[in-house]
């Protein structure tokens, strides 16, 4: 499913002494297969953008006691053939096609078993009157689990309270990803665990992404965790998308990212200092191209 | 946060804000004790204007005022209504059916019951409007000091308290992300019969719970490490201190106070 935005903006707590601006007229496209990313500082909007996307923030227009107003632009949102700027769309169909992992999911476990957490979605999207057989839910968590890593047999019957952090949070993805929803948003899906949990949980993205759910979207502020994973990526500050491009344009963007306060991934940097002792390297920022890049050269120096 | 309509103060500055929350608590229970003294409609036309005056100059917008009044608007209209039709006066009914009568001074005693209620309601409200809650914990705290003699946990009470009511924005928070993190899997909150909505509070209450549970955990352990110890000798991050503004406060509160006893004994009635 394709995800456009146009014009997005968002206030909380508009009319209030307390109001915040989110967003500040967003206008994103997300194409259908892509591994994307959003990045940038805390408090940019990227967490309430991505909660546009499967209605949990709802468009003004899309509310019951909406009022059109003269000469505005209207904003625009898209995921697939979903109209999220229209009162008429039904917005638990749109769920179950678009993914959500919040930030620290594992704090939103509550069933007494694996099993049953990881069940939840299911039943909850069931259509009226087609609950899944037992047989069928079975196998649809189990395949959920695997694939985000977990033995089912060890792990079904346990409660989800007394695994590891990493294990908590892979429980929480697979609750997500059990319905196989075509759009995964995932909200800083590695923050808070140690360096092998984020890479296993970059893998067991790979694994999902394709097969599983078409599009990913992830929510990072790790500008390696950009630079390693993502086909495109769009930078936020301060409500507003100020870059959105491969991960190779906005990093080769020195000057223009730490104005914005960000830093560079660890290969953007070797790369920019290699080139200011002369030496030219052309490479992707994953660590894979780089060390394919700097063979070649030394193959060629040689 | 969604209407959360406890502990709602409004960050504005005004010469309410700057008022001792000691002063405000005292010139709060002085303002009732006059409600309730006041028993005609000039006594109680003069506490209202004391309350009109005091929201102009909290700079409180009236809407806000209008908001707390809403919350009770039920309760008054009952009263009212029981007071209309059940009050025997004196001489012949206005209307008649039944066990029902309007009398006139039925009118006028709803009437007066309606204010009063509106008068507690506002004024209490303004407090809370115009007090941080740990200004107003601060503020108990100190008035309630006399009862330590008698070895009452003073300082402990008031400490439980400013902490409730501090956790209760981030609990808040926390409640409206469990509840989108379950509406993205699915949850229905909305429809269904009474069993089944309050069956699909359960993947919200437990996180919730826990969650609450960790946020104890780990304040305590925050104030282990940090030698907290409650009791004597601790100083104030911000010491209440009364100055020319409370001076003036209370002056208009004494002399409300004068002066609705003063109506009472010489204007007698409700007329
Ligand atoms: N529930 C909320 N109520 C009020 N303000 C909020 C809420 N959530 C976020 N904000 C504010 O909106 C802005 C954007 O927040 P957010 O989208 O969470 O940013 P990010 O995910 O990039 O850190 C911040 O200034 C934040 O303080
Ligand atoms: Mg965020």
């Amino acid at each position: 499913m394709r995800i456009v935005a146009e014009h997005l903006s968002y206030t909380y707590d508009a009319s209030s002494p307390f109001a915040a601006r989110a967003l500040d007229d967003v206008s994103l496209t997300i194409e259908e297969g892509e591994f994307f990313g959003i990045l940038g500082h805390t408090g940019s909007g990227k967490s309430t953008f991505v909660q546009h996307l499967n209605g949990l923030i709802r468009l003004p227009s899309s509310q019951k006691r909406y009022r059109p107003k003269k000469g505005q632009a209207l904003p625009v949102l898209r995921v697939g053939e979903f109209d999220l700027a229209d009162k008429k769309t039904d917005f638990k169909a749109l769920r179950k096609r678009v993914g959500m992992v919040f930030q620290y999911p594992e704090y939103q476990l509550f069933a007494e078993t694996v099993r049953d957490d990881v069940a939840f979605g299911l039943k909850n999207f069931a259509e009226k009157g087609k609950m899944p057989t037992e047989e069928a839910r079975t196998e649809a968590v189990k395949s959920a689990l695997e694939i985000v890593g977990l033995d089912y047999g060890e792990v079904a019957d346990q409660s989800p309270f007394d695994l590891s952090g990493g294990q908590k949070r892979r429980v929480a993805i697979a609750g997500v990803i059990v319905t196989r929803p075509e759009v995964l948003i995932l909200d800083e899906p590695a923050a808070g665990l140690d360096p092998l949990g984020k890479k296993e949980i970059m893998e067991l993205l790979h694994r999902i992404h394709g097969d599983w759910c078409k599009t990913i979207v992830i929510v990072s502020h790790d500008m390696d965790e950009i630079a390693e994973n993502c086909t495109r990526a769009a930078v936020f500050s301060e409500g507003k998308v100020v870059m959105c491009a491969t991960p190779k344009e906005i990093f080769s963007d020195e000057a223009r990212l730490s104005a914005l306060g960000l830093d560079l991934p660890l290969v953007a940097k070797l790369c920019h200092a290699l080139r200011a002792r002369g030496i030219s390297i052309d490479c992707d920022d994953k660590t894979e191209d780089f060390v394919r890049a700097v063979l070649s050269l030394k193959e060629g120096g040689a | 946060m969604k209407d959360v309509s406890f502990g709602q103060y409004y960050p504005i500055d005004s010469y309410v804000h700057r008022l001792d929350p000691r002063l405000k608590l005292l010139f709060l229970i002085v303002y009732i004790v006059c409600i309730f003294l006041a028993n005609n409609f000039a006594a109680l036309g003069v506490c209202a204007a004391v309350l009109i005056v005091t929201v102009i100059f909290s700079r409180v917008p009236i809407g806000k005022v209008f908001r707390a009044v809403r919350g009770v608007i039920v309760l008054i209209m009952i009263t009212a209504v029981l007071n209309l039709f059940f009050y025997t006066g004196e001489g012949e009914p206005l209307w008649e059916w039944g066990i029902l009568a309007i009398y006139r001074e039925g009118i006028f005693f709803s009437v007066f019951l309606i204010l009063r209620i509106l008068l507690l309601v506002v004024c209490s409200s303004l407090l809370t409007y115009t007090t941080t809650p740990v200004a107003l914990t601060d503020g108990i705290e100190s008035l309630l000091t006399p009862l330590k003699w008698i070895k009452f946990p003073v300082h402990e009470l008031a400490l439980i308290m400013s902490i409730a009511l501090r956790m209760i924005p981030a609990l808040t928070e926390e409640t409206e992300r469990i509840k989108n993190a379950q509406k993205a899997r699915g949850a229905d909150f909305e429809s269904g019969n009474p069993v089944k909505r309050i069956k699909a509070f359960i993947p919200i209450l437990i996180p919730l719970l826990l969650s609450a549970l960790r946020r104890a955990d780990e304040l305590g352990d925050a104030m282990d490490s940090r030698c907290y110890m409650g009791g004597k000798k601790r100083t104030k991050y911000k010491k209440l201190r009364f100055s020319w503004r409370d001076l003036i406060a209370a002056s208009v509160g004494a002399a409300l106070l004068a002066g609705v006893i003063v109506m009472r004994i010489f204007l007698g009635g409700i007329l």
